[in-house]
């Protein structure tokens, strides 16, 4: 199994505690504060852009490979990431299509993949 | 039972039957499922690089995955089994972004398929999206104005 030996078990390991943290933090948020799911998200995406957009959020990237790409703020990063590289090479025109071009993949996988599943899936009866 | 009396015994009563504040352990579930969840993630991405893509490419992948994977997990109501045990821990990562997708969808089903499905998946991906392409679109603007 060429693939296992290939894995690099402290790499996982810094993945799977940087990505437990991140969400801790927002586990925190749900308790202590008043804040909804809906709000958390937002500020997580928000702050993973502004990171991201300041060149710190790399290092997180760099450190624990997907425990920083997966959570939310990571999707924020890779928007402001795209943004900027697009700039580079188109001006003014790659603020607007930097950032979605690079996170088109998981967007329109969001879409597809939630239409099809809430097409197959029977609604709750909504106990009282 | 012996009637309570005084304030002290009240509140000594009140502690005894109201239950230990879970935060610690909400917190440690949502740190082993988070966790686990990025490394599943990492163990998709490490497998397209061995399969010789790029780390751009890798990372989509391991998005796609995620996404549909918790997609039809909420389909069959196991997703939202798990947020509860884990909270922040499946809320947080892309997981939790495609299950707000499918819940509402679900949920508003009965009021149509344009409307009701179409519409309603982005009752919460909706603002995630406009604040996220926003703030990079103005991080774009800011990166033009200092010609990065």
């Amino acid at each position: 199994m060429g693939f296992l030996q290939s894995i690099d078990w402290m790499q996982i390991l810094r993945c799977f505690v940087v990505g437990g943290i991140i969400c801790v933090i927002g586990q925190i948020l749900i308790d202590k504060t008043k804040l909804t799911p809906a709000r958390i998200l937002v500020i997580y995406v928000t702050a993973g852009a502004i990171l991201g957009g300041l060149g710190i959020y790399k290092y997180l990237i760099d450190f624990a490979g997907a425990g920083a790409t997966v959570p939310l703020t990571g999707f924020g990063a890779n928007l402001a990431k795209g943004a900027i590289e697009e700039v580079k090479t188109s001006g003014l025109l790659g603020a607007f299509v930097g950032g979605v071009k690079v996170s088109a993949g998981g967007i329109a996988a969001a879409v597809f993949f939630g239409y099809i599943a809430s097409l197959l899936a029977k609604p709750k009866i909504k106990k009282q | 039972m012996k009637p309570i009396e005084t304030n002290q015994e009240y509140s000594d009563y009140v502690n005894k039957k109201s239950p230990d504040s879970p935060i610690l352990k909400n917190c440690l579930n949502a740190f082993w499922v988070g966790g686990l969840i990025c490394t599943i993630g990492q163990f998709i991405m490490n497998f397209c690089q061995y399969k010789g893509m790029e780390q751009t490419q890798a990372s989509t992948v391991v998005s796609i995955v995620l996404v549909a994977c918790a997609a039809i997990l909420t389909g069959l109501n196991i997703f939202n089994k798990i947020g509860k045990f884990a909270g922040a821990g499946s809320l947080i990562p892309i997981t939790g972004f495609a299950n707000s997708i499918v819940s509402p969808a679900i949920e508003y089903k009965s009021e149509g398929y344009v409307m009701g499905v179409g519409g309603k998946m982005f009752t919460v991906a909706g603002p995630v999206l406009v604040y996220g392409i926003s703030t990079s679109v103005i991080i774009g603007m800011i990166a033009v104005l200092f010609g990065a």
